[in-house]
């Protein structure tokens, strides 16, 4: 047994580290260190710098601009992505767009699209979620009908993330209102955001930050061949993705800048054996957590299986951890000050509710490893 | 980055449970609670087994074991709640670094415990009372240790004792000192120690090596918790599968299945904190990093041991209350381990303070 990485694991980590140190704009890092807003051209401008590294899709095959890391190397570059205050890579192109067409796509939809994505010429956004489909994914109403060559979708979605920034989104619509199993009737549709009939509607959140999105579709015409998979085969295609890049949902990396931050920030606070005694243990969880994945990742390099859904804990336990971090960040900021890290703060705090609900609640996680993994 | 262990402890682990499994079941562990609280046909099946050796130097007879070659073997015990005083004589062999009385030790013939704490101590090292004098060439003691685990069965004791220089160790011979002996709430043997003008001889070592063989224990603690938890959910997670209620097995209802998965989160936090610990302790990291690491994991065992165990009694319902089920033994035991070698409140002071 032996908790640290090996010699090259380490070379690798300092690799990354010292070339974050030297590329990661200081601008953008005091931008996430300060709980700022990011613009698109943020969001991009980073994108583009990684991705002339090389470094932006590690994930993907060699042939189409991946880096061929193990396991192990994607979550240190992952986890020193968040410990160094870089922007976020937007998921929903490099990271989910990109696993479906890999696995289900057509060779010319991998070339038309796969290039666009790497480079950052498009971007994209995830539409799943509807008004009456939250937890209840499989219940979507979205419809798209085929009528020769294209497929008519009239619907909405809600809470697409960043929609009024994309270029394209993927859609799981219905194809097929009549078949016996609901899940039968869903499929994968790609959608350019220029095409008429699409809306973006900005959904305003409590910390005054616009970043989801009501999106309609009305009468929406799109081309079949932007179908992913076959026809009716969309829920294969999202069950795929929810397993596809559960690994780093911990957010190791970027809890430690925070808790890092926490102490230098909140050293007054440190007296008060209330208050500390709180951060010694959500700094215990954090190192459990930390272990935990090792642990996942450790199986996964040894048997060479996608990781279980015993996984879902580290969502549980990372999202935990974010907010208590951002909890105690609140309580350590005196109510009465404007300064503006003090107002960064409350919007945070407000912000990282949202963390428990997205991507799967906690109690939808739980209800994965209850069936899954412990048979109930 | 490994979590495995390596082959011997694998194999080593392996043999004590298959041995648990065959000859230490519930009821073979009612009637050995029910007796003089430890069996000598298991305590030499341990000794058969390498166990007593695990802890002892390679020049005294033993292999020279760590704290992650204990681990297997201390989870297995947990799983199957050994009352033998096996903690309690590593502890000592720890500190007894050089003894003719070690090869005795290695051959299961010879059983050893540590007598450091004392009345209201509260967890506190320095918290030693008892005096230590020369005499002649020797030296005697006078004080009393409390809630010694393992002093009932031992026939040495190493004890803690304040001279003019601060914390020394001592050898005790068991017919020096007066015993009032007890049946702890997780049906251990302990013993408060009376220590009247007690001839004892100097060990090497004090509040130092006191500490490190604490910090060694308290790892070793983590692992048995974590066998004791892992128990306790799977035991809990049968009872849903097979309880019904309403028509329904009880963990068909979503209120108890997500008490179920994060009594499931617990104890697989908390064993990662065991393998921390029981690594941290083997390795060559400072002694404020140890300890550090130590306490720690001692949090996340001490909440997760209350956590895991409360949930196992509540989830069984009334039968998680009755002596006939074993897991109101785990929780007892639990209940014991979390605060072992100091309860949470007390490792957040230390966490704190590093």
């Amino acid at each position: 047994m032996d908790l640290n990485f090996s010699t090259e694991e380490t070379a690798f980590r300092d690799e990354v580290r010292s070339w974050l140190r030297a590329n990661l704009p200081q601008d953008l890092r005091e931008k996430v260190e300060d709980y700022g807003h990011l613009s698109k051209d943020d969001l991009l401008r980073w994108h583009r710098i990684l991705a002339k590294q090389g470094w932006v899709a590690p994930a993907w095959p060699k042939e189409w601009g991946g880096t061929g890391w193990n396991v192990v190397q994607r979550y240190i570059f992952d986890e020193e992505l968040g410990y160094a205050g870089a922007p976020m890579i937007v998921p929903f192109g490099v990271t989910m767009c990109a696993a479906v067409l890999l696995r289900f796509g057509t060779e010319a939809q991998k070339k038309r699209f796969l290039p666009r994505i790497y480079n950052g010429d498009d971007f994209w956004c995830q539409g799943y979620s509807e008004p009456g489909s939250g937890s209840d994914l499989a219940s979507l109403k979205t419809k798209a009908v085929r009528q020769g060559d294209h497929y008519l979708v009239n619907g909405q979605k809600i809470w697409t993330t960043l929609a009024h920034y994309a270029d394209w989104i993927f859609c799981l619509v219905r194809t097929d209102p009549n078949v016996e199993r609901r899940q039968e009737g869903i499929s994968f549709l790609l959608m350019d955001m220029k095409t008429p009939g699409i809306t973006v509607r900005p959904l305003m959140l409590m910390d005054g930050g616009h970043e989801v999105n009501e999106v309609f579709f009305d009468d929406v015409k799109v081309p079949v061949e932007n179908l992913v998979h076959d026809e009716g085969k969309g829920w294969t295609v999202a069950k795929y993705l929810l397993g596809y890049e559960r690994m780093n949902t911990g957010r190791i990396g970027e809890s430690r800048r925070q808790l890092a931050r926490l102490k230098q920030y909140a050293s007054h606070m440190m007296s008060d054996a209330r208050w500390r005694d709180r951060l010694s243990r959500v700094e215990v969880e954090l190192t459990a957590l930390e272990i935990t994945n090792l642990r996942f990742l450790d199986r996964m390099r040894r048997t060479a299986q996608p990781p279980g859904a015993d996984v879902s804990m580290l969502k549980i336990k990372g999202t935990e951890i974010q907010q208590g971090l951002t909890e105690l960040m609140l309580d350590a900021t005196d109510p009465a000050a404007a300064d503006p890290l003090s107002e960064a703060v409350r919007k945070r705090y407000l912000s990282m509710r949202k963390t428990t609900i997205y991507a799967g609640s906690n109690e939808i996680q739980r209800n994965i490893i209850a069936k899954m993994t412990l048979g109930l | 980055m490994n979590f495995d262990y390596n082959e011997e402890q694998q194999l080593l682990a392996d043999s004590v449970r298959r041995y648990l499994a065959k000859s230490y079941d519930f009821e073979a562990r009612k009637k050995i609670v029910a007796g003089k609280g430890w069996s000598a046909e298991a305590w030499a099946q341990f000794a058969e087994m390498g166990l007593m050796g695990l802890p002892v130097s390679a020049e005294h007879g033993g292999f020279g074991g760590g704290a992650v070659d204990l681990m297997g073997v201390m989870e297995a015990f947990g799983e199957a709640l050994v009352v033998e005083p096996y903690l309690p004589l590593v502890l000592a062999t720890r500190l007894l670094k050089h003894s003719e009385l070690l090869s005795g030790v290695v051959e299961g013939k010879t059983k050893l415990a540590l007598a450091h704490n004392e009345k209201g101590a509260r967890f506190s090292l320095d918290a030693v009372k008892t005096r230590a004098s020369e005499r002649g060439a020797g030296w005697v003691l006078e004080g009393e240790k409390a809630a010694v685990v393992g002093a009932p069965a031992a026939d040495h004791l190493v004890v803690s004792a304040r001279n003019d220089n601060g914390i020394a160790l001592f050898l005790v011979d068991i017919g020096k000192v007066s015993l009032q002996a007890y049946r702890t709430m997780d049906e251990h043997r302990a013993a408060d120690v009376m220590l009247r003008g007690a001839e004892a001889k100097r060990i090497e070592g004090g509040r130092k090596e006191l500490e490190e063989a604490i910090d060694f224990g308290t790892a070793l603690v983590c692992a048995e918790a974590v066998g004791a938890m892992k128990f306790a959910c799977e035991t809990t997670l049968e009872y849903l599968k097979t309880r019904k209620q309403f028509g329904v097995p009880i963990g068909a209802f979503q209120a108890l299945q997500h008490r179920m998965v994060e009594m499931f989160i617990s104890l697989e936090q908390a064993r990662s904190m065991a393998c921390l610990a029981c690594s941290v302790v083997d390795g060559g990291a400072s002694a404020a990093a140890i300890a550090r690491a130590i306490s720690a994991a001692k949090i996340k065992i001490a909440d997760a041991a209350r956590h895991v165990s409360q949930e196992a009694v509540q989830l069984h319902g009334g039968m998680g209350m009755t002596e006939e089920l074993k897991v109101s033994h785990a929780f007892r035991r639990l209940t014991v381990l979390a605060r072992e070698f100091g309860d949470a409140d007390h490792h957040l002071a230390r966490f704190a303070a590093l």
